[in-house]
């Protein structure tokens, strides 16, 4: 992995000063004197998952086709019109953007911001947890496969000296999409990542220091690299809420300059079987959280979004027809969002598959056009510059979308 | 019969200073005959420290009264709740007073008591394999606090469906979960009804409670499990009501669930459902595989998950027979199985303070020093309650957490938790932080 000249002068400084606890894979660094390259350059992915299966024509309306409105009497959005709020927002004449992802539209007008409908598993289950677990190893169908697909990504790379904010899952626990042989760091709390004991804190470190090892390179670089007190860019507010706070720890460490390749972070509360609302109500308001959280984001992250790649992702769609409880059952494909300086967005890509009863999957939900590992690939392959992705996608023949520059 | 430190590792939450010298002197034999009779076992002491924790004794229409939100409150009182709450600290005010008066608490308190008195029978109780079982099929049939009314409806769903049913019949369970409020509120069973299903319970009762996800049901038995469910209702959610069905809510008509024509009509129809999955192979399947995964490995021996499901079949369900099974078979005491378990951050507590002899009342620095290693007790959203696998417990982050803990702990730094050292400060972190203390 390519160290910046920044991270190796900032890094090196505090590695001599204290040279009996200065971790090892600096000390190589350092001795090696590897500093060709720009961790600037390094280009980076933001992955965000939408545990329960988000309503993927609610956040990305089909105003166009008809049978939406007919499928969904009370939680349909209303169509575009000028000067009315509570409507969605046109993006291309046919799909228009739930009213409360309004902070997304700009992003769109920018083009840096793309959307995949249609989009997500071709495996045909209905639960949570398989569709989760398969989304998160790439491999939908295959329960033997346990480690996960960004963990596969970094395994094709393999690097001893690596940093180990490599990949980092800002969550209490490692996700299933890290899991596996490369080490990936999990954070709550970037602040609060480390031993908290006052005065014996260095003490209690030389206790566990190799019986943790990764853990405690990992705490010791962060202190070094990042500060205690974070300010987002000026004008930038992250929402209040665990995803906001999340987002906001995540370009604290690209900011940091740690060598952080992949990141992971995940928004619950998908999973509106009753009262999901339409332009208001309950999901209108976890949809409010996610685009107001990613737009803050990618504003905070300004000229880093260069070389950074933002992609959305959940386990499935929802029925199309409402239920008997003013919410939606489980489904089948939903949407992806793409943001970032690579992305060709201001775009809608897939192929609209149309809701008449009879071009539902299984007579009841949006069919599947794009096969998520498609839209995982191009970011591997065109991104992160990976010429063979046959190791993260067994048995898989990515189809080219063409959405990443 | 297996040795004492892994006996009290898996049947408990690990031994107390003392307790094993204990076990030898009465065998193991009749150790785990008591564990497995709690009734049997005299433990007033304990109930003596849960005793000041009102609500866990109380019933959800209490509790509505008791622990309202300061809008229920306001509505109750006649007061516009909206006006309220953009009226500033005038108005807070007034609302505390409100509650000071009435001896009346806000709804967090419950939750705060519902763990309080699982964290303080699982440190201090005799009967601790009850405990486990307590743990087990709570998690097994989870239900998230936050939901809705579920914050007034969970305690009793705990005290009065659960534990009562612990070590009976599967059937019993899973028909006291299906008829309680809390899992209705939880899965939406209440909304669903003959003008419009709702699947989200139906589907969590095949995929997560009985046959499991490859347990042989279809999308179809999915739809025609929710309509056989339709009317399974609560009176009154909003005031704490029990269970009510309601005839007209109903789909009366033909259902086919895994094969099974079902044509009875009103509440038999799910009560038939409920008895065709507890029936199932599937389902003794995926409750042995569940038992035997908390009990021996995260990758359950094959050869004890048949002969589990093999007593499940013989002995309709019988919980006790099955853990009984599995507690005296070669593979639970092979030393494969021994520390094989990657403790949860709730087992790494409790039996952290067991070691040093500590006493607690589950109060809040505790239980949020468990919810940073990733454990919030009873708010985990997914139905399917916490993974059993140790890989999911030892990330970066939960790692450091876990060695603040040992920290916390061995300093008498958790208010409301004591601990006795039997060793340096330094010895006692470095055993409470070590890898093989994270095993059980």
């Amino acid at each position: 992995m390519p160290i910046s000249r920044r991270y190796f002068l900032k890094s090196s400084g505090m590695a001599f000063a204290s040279f009996a606890v200065m971790p090892r894979f600096l000390m190589r660094t350092a001795l090696a004197e590897k500093m060709s390259g720009g961790g600037k350059d390094q280009p980076i992915i933001v992955a965000i998952f939408q545990r329960g299966a988000a309503d993927g024509i609610s956040m990305v309306v089909p105003f166009g086709d008809k049978h939406y409105y007919e499928f969904r009497p009370q939680i349909a959005i209303p169509e575009p019109a000028p000067d009315s709020d509570g409507r969605a927002i046109d993006l291309d004449g046919f799909f228009g953007l739930h009213p409360a992802l309004a902070s997304l539209k700009p992003i769109y007008d920018e083009h840096q911001l793309a959307i995949v409908h249609a989009a997500g598993s071709p495996d045909h289950t209905r639960s949570h947890f398989d569709a989760q677990d398969y989304m998160e190893s790439g491999a939908p169908g295959e329960k033997a496969i346990t480690d996960g697909w960004l963990n596969r990504y970094l395994q094709r790379k393999p690097d001893t000296d690596a940093s180990p904010f490599r990949a980092v899952a800002v969550s209490a626990t490692l996700p299933r999409s890290l899991a596996g042989a490369v080490p990936a760091v999990a954070i709550e709390r970037v602040n609060e990542f480390g031993i908290r004991a006052g005065a014996a804190t260095p003490e209690i470190e030389e206790l566990f220091a190799e019986m943790y090892k990764e853990t405690f390179d990992a705490v010791r670089m962060l202190r070094s690299a990042a500060s205690r007190q974070y300010a987002p860019a000026a004008g930038v507010r992250y929402p209040n809420s665990p995803f906001g706070q999340a987002l906001q720890q995540i370009a604290q460490l690209v900011k940091a300059e740690v060598g952080l390749e992949v990141a992971f972070t995940d928004i619950a509360g998908w999973d509106t079987h009753a009262n999901q609302g339409n332009s208001r109500g309950q999901l209108s308001n976890r949809l409010r959280d996610f685009g107001d959280g990613l737009a803050a984001l990618y504003r905070d992250l300004g000229d880093h979004m260069r070389n950074i790649v933002i992609i959305s992702m959940t386990e499935f769609g929802r029925a199309v027809r409402q239920n008997g409880s003013g919410g939606t059952d489980h489904g089948h494909a939903s949407c992806i969002f793409l943001a970032g300086g690579p992305v060709r967005g201001g775009k809608i890509y897939g192929q609209w598959p149309g809701l008449a009863p009879q071009q539902l999957y299984e007579g009841r939900d949006l069919a599947l056009t794009t096969d998520f590992r498609s839209v995982f690939s191009e970011i591997l392959i065109k991104h992160m510059g990976v010429n063979d992705i046959s190791n993260v996608f067994p048995n898989f023949a990515p189809v080219s979308i063409s959405l990443i520059a | 019969m297996p040795d004492v430190v892994h006996l009290l590792n898996r049947l408990g939450f690990g031994p107390r200073p003392g307790q094993i010298e204990r076990v030898q002197a009465i065998g193991l034999d009749r150790y785990l005959y008591e564990q497995l009779h709690p009734e049997r076992i005299d433990d007033s002491a304990t109930e003596a420290l849960v005793a000041t924790l009102a609500s866990i004794y109380m019933n959800p229409a209490g509790l509505v009264q008791k622990y309202p939100e300061p809008r229920q409150l306001m509505r109750r009182l006649g007061t516009q709740p909206d006006r309220l709450d953009r009226g500033g600290p005038e108005s807070r005010r007034r609302v505390q007073a409100l509650y000071a008066e009435g001896g009346l608490k806000l709804p967090r308190r419950l939750l705060e008591e519902l763990r309080a008195q699982k964290i303080i029978r699982a440190a201090h109780s005799e009967r601790q394999l009850h405990e486990v079982m307590s743990d087990f099929w709570y998690n097994h049939f989870n239900v998230f606090w936050r939901k809705n009314a579920d914050r007034w409806l969970t305690t009793a769903y705990e005290m009065s469906a659960i534990r009562p049913r612990v070590f009976g019949k599967f059937k019993d369970l899973l028909m006291a979960t299906a008829m309680s409020p809390a899992m209705l509120v939880y899965l939406d069973n209440h909304l669903s009804s003959i003008r419009g299903i709702n699947e989200n319970y139906a589907r969590e009762l095949m995929e997560l409670h009985t046959l499991g996800v490859d347990g042989g049901y279809t999308q179809k038995d999915v739809q025609e499990v929710a309509r056989a469910l339709t009317g399974w209702s609560i009176e009154r959610p909003q005031r704490g009501g029990e269970f009510i069905f309601r005839p007209r809510l109903h789909d009366d008509g033909e259902k086919t669930v895994l094969g099974h024509k079902i044509n009875a009509g009103g509440i038999r129809d799910g009560e038939i459902v409920i008895d065709i999955l507890e029936k199932h192979p599937s389902t003794a399947r995926f409750i042995s595989t569940k038992l035997v995964r908390r009990f021996v490995a995260d990758q359950p021996p094959e050869s004890l998950v048949t002969h589990v499901a093999e007593v499940y079949r013989r002995t309709d369900g019988d919980i006790r027979e099955m853990v009984h099974t599995i507690v005296t078979s070669k593979e639970f005491n092979s030393t494969d199985a021994v520390r094989a378990k990657t403790k949860t951050p709730f087992e790494y507590a409790v039996s952290a303070i067991r070691s040093l002899d500590g006493t607690t009342d589950g109060s809040r620095p505790l239980t949020e020093s468990i919810a940073h290693m990733g454990q919030p007790l009873y708010e985990c959203q997914p139905p399917a309650g916490f993974p059993d696998h140790g890989d999911y417990w030892m990330s970066s982050s939960a790692i450091l957490e876990r060695l603040n803990f040992a920290v916390a702990l061995s300093t008498n730094r958790l208010p409301g938790t004591s601990v006795r050292l039997d060793k340096p400060v330094a010895a006692v972190v470095k055993k409470l932080g070590s890898p093989e203390f994270q095993k059980r």
